[in-house]
């Protein structure tokens, strides 16, 4: 059997693995999706007619429900990747996984299917998050095509965070640093254009928000779905998730092969 | 069997050190095809680390070994296709049904969907675990998960098995239905590495058996060739007094006696006729026996009397 056949036989058997364990013990993911649509109730409902009335002399309440979502959309991949890190630092503390070393094997399959599987979860949520968003007033005004590219990207940076939380979850010593290293990823969409304007924020925050990886995922998708101006940031989009995936794809695997000179 | 006899496994100066610790101290392990071959040895002597140097799950820090004739360095998928382990933690999905983990094994060795299929059934009958194949692992009991996790080790057919103390904290019954699992297995041609730290288990099961203490071997051989290595059986004879043991090691030249437990030792092969005639002997002088054990040699005895004293004192005169 050629490497190529190898791995994606291997990766789709530990995938069948890790959708089994998501279908049987829904819990997680329910609460993974249910974090992001709370937020999306609470800033519509709650704060919604404050802000809305921010983002410009006519903003209101539906104003702000089109404005947020694509950063609710970036906290869905964030919790969801809080997920990803727990279930993967709870399956190293499971003996199966040293079987499946001693096994010959394609090696990576087991980071594969958790990636793999965490990016169709992920999706699934985004899908449910969107659904939620329609209802309470979200109406973007996107073509198919620039559906499919709203697509492209929520898959790309799902797959970069992915690649990210896999390596956090190998990095931690026990499942509850995993549950709290990927914690700041949630909190990235506040601190960038996800809630405000980041030109309504002091120097030092705002320069923060405008230069790190999320904004300009942000403001890409906004582009898309409502027609505003995307400028570089597509390009940027596309380049920080590139070099998320690929380092942390690099990560992860020297994670996983570290523990053969433990 | 017609088959050349070439060792299955075999290791020359196995070393390996954490940090200051060294865990294996030069390792030579020679291990013919289709025989058991025990470790022995205390928690912390190193079993578990021969095991998983020799499982390809962590590497030596030097020495060289061989797994079915492939190098571990080198070849390491070469030998991972023909082994299979079964470690002190089970090695199953609990979140799967165990017909689930069986299947999983069958597709990661690339059986195809029928083959997979005859062989899970198989499994389950021989294991004993139709009835529960449906049932979350998760819900398994003890000896339940240890068959299981066996039966996976199995699904691949390997040629080379590692056991990691596959009956620690299994009941007495579980552990006989262990046995005779493994001793069938033997039976199918199959090579078997079993760490145990019950010496009755390797005395049970192994062809040959190695001592491992402090990350050396102290000794190796057939259970019959280690017991001739320490002196035979005794019975312990136990006095009411100091006056009455005076008399019974003036009676009984050969033995030894322990003046704090009142105690006698005195060589015997513990059968019925000896131990007449050594009580003959004791009522022809009036000596009364408070109490009386026999003691025929085991493998614990050959083990404390290698390592010259209990681990204890050992550690502390250090």
């Amino acid at each position: 059997m050629s490497t190529l056949t190898l791995a994606v036989r291997d990766s789709s058997t530990m995938l069948r693995r890790n959708l089994l364990h998501m279908r049987r013990y829904p819990s997680l993911t329910l609460m993974l999706i249910g974090i992001p649509i709370i937020l999306l109730l609470l800033f519509v409902y709650v704060f919604g007619g404050t802000l809305g009335a921010g983002l410009g002399p006519s903003g209101d309440r539906a104003d702000y429900a089109n404005y947020v979502t694509p950063g609710i959309l970036l906290i869905t991949v964030a919790s969801a990747a809080q997920g990803t890190a727990i279930s993967v630092a709870m399956d190293m503390t499971e003996g199966i996984i040293a079987r499946f070393r001693t096994m010959a094997i394609f090696r990576p399959s087991v980071l594969t299917a958790h990636v793999l599987g965490s990016a169709i979860q992920t999706m699934l949520s985004l899908a449910a998050v969107t659904g939620v968003a329609l209802l309470v007033g979200f109406r973007p005004t996107a073509n198919p095509v620039e559906w499919l590219a709203v697509f492209g990207v929520l898959a790309m940076i799902t797959f970069a965070v992915t690649w990210l939380s896999v390596a956090l979850g190998l990095v931690s010593e026990s499942v509850e640093t995993a549950s709290n290293l990927p914690m700041p990823l949630v909190l990235l969409p506040f601190l960038g254009s996800g809630f405000v304007p980041t030109d309504s924020m002091p120097t030092p925050v705002r320069w923060f928000a405008d230069y790190q990886p999320f904004t300009p995922v942000m403001e890409t998708l906004r582009g898309l779905l409502f027609g505003t101006g995307i400028g570089t940031n597509a390009i940027l989009a596309v380049a920080w998730c590139a070099v998320l995936s690929v380092v942390c794809f690099l990560w992860a695997k020297a994670l996983y092969n570290r523990s053969r000179a433990a | 069997m017609a088959r050349p006899l070439r060792p299955a496994i075999s290791a020359t100066g196995l070393r390996k050190s954490y940090g200051d610790k060294v865990v294996l101290d030069g390792i030579d392990l020679e291990i013919a095809e289709g025989t058991i071959f025990a470790l022995l040895g205390p928690n912390g002597a190193g079993k578990t680390t021969i095991v998983r140097i020799l499982s390809t799950l962590i590497d030596a820090d030097g020495g060289d070994a061989r797994v079915g004739g492939h190098d571990l360095n080198g070849e390491a998928d070469a030998v991972r296709a023909l082994i299979g382990v079964t470690g002190q933690f089970s090695a199953v999905d609990n979140l799967l049904t165990g017909r689930e983990n069986l299947r999983l094994m069958a597709d990661l060795c690339h059986l195809d969907r029928a083959a997979g299929r005859r062989r899970i059934d198989d499994l389950l009958v021989q294991f004993d675990l139709v009835e529960v194949a449906g049932k979350p692992v998760s819900t398994y009991s003890g000896g339940m998960r240890r068959r299981l996790d066996l039966a996976m080790t199995l699904v691949g057919e390997p040629r080379v098995i590692f056991l990691d103390e596959p009956t620690t904290g299994l009941d007495p019954r579980s552990r006989r239905a262990m046995w005779e699992i493994i001793r069938e297995l033997v039976a199918g041609g199959v090579t078997i590495l079993l760490t145990t730290q019950y010496l009755e288990e390797a005395d049970q099961l192994a062809d040959r058996v190695a001592f491992l203490d402090h990350g050396r071997l102290i000794a190796e051989g057939t259970p019959r060739e280690l017991k001739r290595l320490i002196p035979g059986g005794h019975v312990v004879l136990q006095f009411a007094d100091q006056a009455e043991l005076d008399a019974a090691a003036r009676t009984l030249v050969s033995s030894t006696r322990d003046d704090a437990a009142l105690t006698l030792q005195v060589p015997s092969d513990g059968g019925v006729g000896s131990l007449r005639a050594l009580l003959d002997q004791l009522d022809r002088a009036s000596i009364s026996v408070a109490g009386l054990a026999v003691h025929t040699p085991d493998l614990d005895d050959v083990f404390l009397t290698l390592t010259g004293q209990p681990d204890h004192e050992r550690a502390m005169a250090r």
